[in-house]
């Protein structure tokens, strides 16, 4: 056939045969197995890149593709077999006897277990749980650890968890109430508390809100409007702190423990939730602060966020553990804990404050201008259109920095506060369990508890991300 | 023609401008505009672009700051004061060119947020009122869905049903239809053509000459931010007197 003729035999569409009518469709075809079930997965995601053979290049290229499949794919399997070995099949379970170091030990170290043995000493772990998990807190006590975390535990999943009802409630009682309860149920309250303190509060958030009250009715002045708008948030603040004092104060009947008896994973999670919960509210403020028109509130958070950012947490960490009782007035003591978890809550609102930053630069001006348009206030067109948008875009970047604080959070091991790693390495240092495999297996448990919470959170915001979801 | 004029009642002004003045920076940018609109008229402010017409409507609800002269808006004066913007944005309403919808809100709630968080609506009451408007826009059936479901008509029909919920004096439109495809501005011209009919105060900045013919008691034409001439429909199409009128015209109609 020549070129000519097979033109012809095509229907219609080209220069010289203009009129083209279809009379009967063209067939509906199934799909090659290229494209679907098992032979269209494999072919899409691992041989399509190697299926070419038409030149020496392209030859060279399928060849090399394939070889480095199959190193990945090597390397992967040993890697994870070598993992599970250690953890699971080589591992020491149970130590009936007794024999601490001694029922990890290989028969050249003086144990029973053969030559180059290699695995996790699970006994260890078992042995140290209690420390790993509370630190020093006292034994007789840790019910009321467990009853903290099962408490806590199940109002959040009560809040995660779509269907159930009264989220919205539940979730004011966890942020309001709760804290107050985890806080008489881990310290024992009872230290008392200076009725100034808790006096002025009180009194200064009342005035607060009556401002706010006497504002929204139009009573004062117009150059007031900027205060009013934020002292109703900011005397309830300052009334949670002063109930937040006298609850915590008096006594609650339970056995006092002194913060430095708390340690291991207790810590890590004190710390962790408090930043995290706190630097959310205080980083969209600071967001909204930094893009404010009103130049005392903008540069008071340019100064905050940068000079935060600007220092590494080791420093500030030490600033709170040694300088601050420096400047304290003598006989106040600030316990070294909330110390620490001002430190890091206020650097790590200052990261937040800039994730933020990034979503509120995202919108539209358009929808402020909708907003303003309808009448909306700023704090109501904050609250009701930028803010929800602006804080769905930048979800990654908000669990990003999330589980960054999370990890962060061992780093207070360095003032002298026993986290999950700081605690785990100190029982590194027993040698009734000294061993090759000791270290190993702490760390083993560390890595995963960590990996636990991180994986954790990273898939709840997947799964907000697909929720929240509006196909724009 | 007749017929339109009637509902105009001339000694309610919505809409007063006097000698206003605006810059942006450097640039003059509103020159001495004196307007005056009355309850009932359907004003079309047409004009090449960067002449100052949308700064103009955005000028009556504070979405842009004048500098010199007076606006009044329903016998308020726009001014500094915050309670007086309040007080003038609850009584105008504005459709923008690009529709504007909040994408995290459902329609209805789109429609619903203004009069429950700025009236004080109750809510049933407030979805009531969204439903009305939805159904006049012809929607109703999308009140669940999300704006991005949605076809760039439908949106701007949404648009104009969530100012109508706050049931305003006065109706802005900027460029409602300048972000359609040819074949969905119909529909929304049908929505506003509609609204007219039923004696809606309205300012439109638009390129549709065929609405303001059809629905426009005045014709406003700007160039360089000044207002150059205005003119009943009829005259001001079929007999233009200024030459940047007839050269616009020309270049608009021409085709």
């Amino acid at each position: 056939m020549t070129k000519k003729e097979k033109k012809i035999m095509r229907p219609g569409l080209d220069s010289h045969n203009l009129c083209f009518v279809r009379y009967e469709d063209a067939p509906i075809l199934p799909a090659p197995p290229s494209e679907v079930g098992v032979t269209g997965w494999l072919y899409h995601n691992i041989f399509q890149s190697m299926n070419d053979f038409s030149s020496i290049q392209s030859c060279i290229k399928s060849i090399l593709a394939a070889l480095f499949t199959l190193f990945v794919f090597y390397f992967f399997v040993t890697q994870l077999y070598g993992f599970i070995d250690f953890a699971l099949i080589s591992a020491v379970w149970s130590d009936p006897e007794g024999l601490k170091r001694q029922a990890c030990w290989t028969l050249e170290q003086g144990g029973s277990l053969p030559d180059g043995w290699h695995g996790a000493c699970w006994p260890y772990i078992i042995a140290k749980a209690k420390f790993i998990m509370y630190g020093a807190y006292p034994g007789g006590e840790l019910w009321r650890v467990n009853l903290t975390y099962l408490i806590g535990g199940s109002m959040l999943a009560w809040v995660l968890i779509e269907p159930l009802p009264f989220r919205k409630l539940v979730g004011f009682v966890l942020l309001v109430f709760y804290p107050m309860f985890a806080t008489v149920m881990l310290s024992g309250g009872g230290g008392g508390f200076s009725t100034t303190v808790v006096g002025v509060s009180t009194l200064l958030g009342l005035s607060l809100l009556t401002i706010s009250r006497l504002g929204k009715k139009g009573e004062l002045p117009k150059i007031f409007s900027d205060i009013v708008a934020i002292s109703g948030t900011a005397g309830w603040a300052l009334i949670f702190i002063a109930a937040f004092i006298v609850v915590t104060g008096f006594d609650s009947g339970l056995i006092n423990v002194d913060t430095r008896d708390w340690g291991g994973l207790l810590i890590t999670l004190v710390v962790a939730t408090t930043a995290i919960v706190a630097s959310l509210p205080l980083g969209i403020l600071l967001a909204l602060g930094r893009r404010s028109e009103m130049p005392i509130a903008r540069s008071l958070s340019i100064i905050f966020i940068e000079f935060w950012r600007g220092v590494p947490l080791i420093t500030v960490l030490f600033m709170a553990s040694v300088m601050i009782p420096l400047f304290m007035p003598e006989g106040v003591n600030f316990d070294s804990l909330l110390r620490a978890l001002i430190g890091v809550t206020l650097w790590q609102s200052a990261y937040m404050a800039e994730v933020i930053r990034g979503g509120l630069q995202a919108i539209d001006k358009g929808q402020y201008e909708a907003a303003d348009s309808m009448g909306l206030t700023y704090w109501q067109s904050m609250r009701l259109i930028i803010l929800p948008q602006a804080l769905k875009h930048v979800l990654p970047g908000i669990v990003n920095t999330v589980i960054s604080v999370f990890k962060d959070t061992s780093l207070v091991s360095i003032v002298g506060i026993f986290d999950l790693l700081g605690a785990t390495q100190s029982t590194l240092a027993d040698a009734a369990w000294s061993t090759p495999v000791q270290s190993p297996t702490g760390y083993l448990v560390v890595a995963s508890i960590f990996f636990v919470f991180c994986f954790g959170m990273s898939r709840y915001s997947m799964y907000l991300e697909r929720k929240l979801n509006r196909g724009h | 023609m007749a017929q339109k004029n009637n509902k105009v009642s001339p000694d309610e002004v919505v809409v007063s401008m006097d000698h206003v003045n605006k810059w942006f920076g450097q640039f003059h940018v509103l020159r001495d505009i004196n307007l005056q609109v009355n309850r009932g008229e359907r004003i079309v402010i047409c004009g090449p672009s960067g002449s100052g017409k949308s700064t103009l409507i955005r000028c009556l609800n504070r979405l842009e700051e004048h500098q010199q002269g007076d606006i009044s808006v329903h016998g308020i004066e726009l001014n500094n004061d915050v309670k007086n913007i309040d007080e003038i944005r609850r009584e105008v309403g504005m459709v923008f060119q690009h529709f504007n919808l909040f994408p995290h809100l459902s329609i209805l709630e789109n429609c619903m947020l203004a009069p429950v968080w700025v009236r004080k609506t109750p809510r049933v009451e407030a979805e009531e009122i969204a439903m009305h408007f939805l159904t006049r826009v012809k929607i109703p059936e999308q009140a669940h869905k999300y704006p991005g479901q949605l076809s760039g008509g439908q949106q701007q029909r949404v648009a104009i049903a969530r100012a109508l919920c706050m049931q305003p004096q006065l109706m802005l439109f900027d460029e409602p239809t300048s972000a359609l495809d040819p074949e969905m501005i119909k529909e929304v011209l049908d929505t506003m053509v509609e609204l007219a009919e039923d004696g809606m105060t309205m300012i439109c900045v638009t390129h549709e000459m065929g609405f303001a013919r059809k629905v426009a008691n005045r014709v406003i034409f700007m160039d360089e931010g000044q207002i150059i001439e205005q003119n009943e429909p009829e005259a001001f199409f079929n007999n233009p007197q200024s030459d940047r009128t007839k050269l616009f015209l020309s270049q608009i109609l021409g085709h």
